[in-house]
């Protein structure tokens, strides 16, 4: 049942964001919302189908869904204008660093590693 | 001369008709992600940094408002949360690798988390840039839905977080292997865990290329960074901004 998956879906958001609102949590609706999802799948011990397809689906399109709240940026045109080194400092800066410090941390402690592929 | 009235008036229906700009959305990016996947995936070809910039573009040369757009968008844009909710699936599916190394995930998760919204919000902050900049561009590391979510419950600007988290992913996935060779990562599983930590589903792309097993971990990076940001942040902005803001 297809549309089961979707009500289960919207479901779980709903519950995210009424639980969100009733302890005034900084952690958004939807976030929680997934919590709840992955607990339902982890007491079910696995995915069934008709959920696979329909967050199978959304996930595909993933990208799309961005879309338009990404156009809104023309509102701020004038403050990228005004900012534009700080945040391509940032935006650089902060991802090598996030990348370098995550890597080599995990690098560390990770334990030895028996899988075909490693090296 | 007869048309020039008519098409005036076709051009006002479509500017404020909802149905125009839901299906140009559609049409703008798949047509892009075609091109995308034309080039083999060519990161700088990235179809969501350009449907913005094209679809903005429009909207500012055609001198419609970013209301009359979202009146249409508006029903892609819903579909957010659901999706959102969607990705306990792919981080139920990778649980089991977390489980095996759970500690060293959970130091380096906390640790990785830490660092890329504090490194972001600390260059930007340094630089001069305002409050609102720096509280969007501290969730970038994580997958937007879940960092626009975030972003907006700690005061930013949900759709410059939109951007900077597509710039992110790009950034990322194409400096990552540049970045290991110079501080020698060759561990599978990190190389992968901190792609999806850093730049979230373009890293995780770029991860399968380095192997199976640092797309698995770059996977389930993703979701647990979206959950670790979403937690941490809020306790985290307020010191960054202390310092920086």
């Amino acid at each position: 049942m297809l549309l089961g998956a979707v009500t289960l879906l919207l479901a779980c958001q709903l519950a995210g964001e009424i639980l969100t609102r009733l302890l005034d949590l900084p952690v958004p609706g939807p976030v929680l919302g997934m919590v709840f999802l992955f607990l339902i799948l982890c007491v079910r011990g696995r995915v069934p189908e008709p959920v696979e397809r329909v967050t199978g689906t959304l996930l595909d399109h993933l990208s799309l869904l961005f879309v338009p709240a990404g156009v809104g940026v023309v509102r701020y045109a004038q403050r990228i204008e005004q900012e534009w080194l700080a945040i391509t400092v940032s935006l650089i800066g902060g991802t090598v660093v996030a990348l370098a410090v995550t890597a080599w941390v995990a690098q560390r402690l990770m334990p030895p590693h028996r899988g075909k592929d490693a090296g | 001369m007869m048309d020039t009235p008519a098409i005036g008036e076709l051009w006002v229906y479509l500017a404020s008709a909802p149905l125009f700009w839901l299906t140009l959305t559609l049409t703008v990016y798949q047509a892009l992600d075609w091109l995308f996947r034309r080039s083999g995936r060519f990161p700088l070809l990235n179809p969501v940094p350009w449907s913005m910039l094209l679809l903005g573009g429009l909207l500012v040369a055609t001198g419609t408002s970013y209301e009359s757009y979202f009146a249409g968008a508006q029903f892609i844009h819903f579909l957010l949360g659901p999706a959102t909710v969607a990705l306990a699936v792919p981080l139920y599916r990778q649980f089991g690798a977390v489980r095996r190394s759970f500690a060293a995930l959970g130091v380096s998760l906390v640790v990785g988390c830490v660092v890329a919204a504090a490194a972001a919000v600390a260059i930007a902050g340094l630089l001069g840039a305002e409050t609102s900049t720096l509280v969007s561009l501290s969730p970038k590391s994580v997958t937007t839905p879940i960092a626009m979510g975030v972003s907006e419950k700690l005061g930013g600007v949900p759709s410059l977080t939109a951007i900077f988290v597509v710039l992110t992913g790009t950034i990322g996935a194409v400096l990552a292997a540049f970045v290991y060779r110079v501080f020698g990562i060759r561990d599978q599983r990190a190389m992968g865990f901190a792609l999806g930590l850093a730049a979230h589903g373009l890293g995780t792309a770029r991860a399968f290329q380095f192997g199976e097993t640092a797309g698995a971990f770059a996977g389930m990076a993703i979701g647990l960074n979206g959950l670790a940001t979403a937690v941490l942040l809020p306790l985290l902005l307020p010191v960054l901004l202390r310092f920086f803001g």
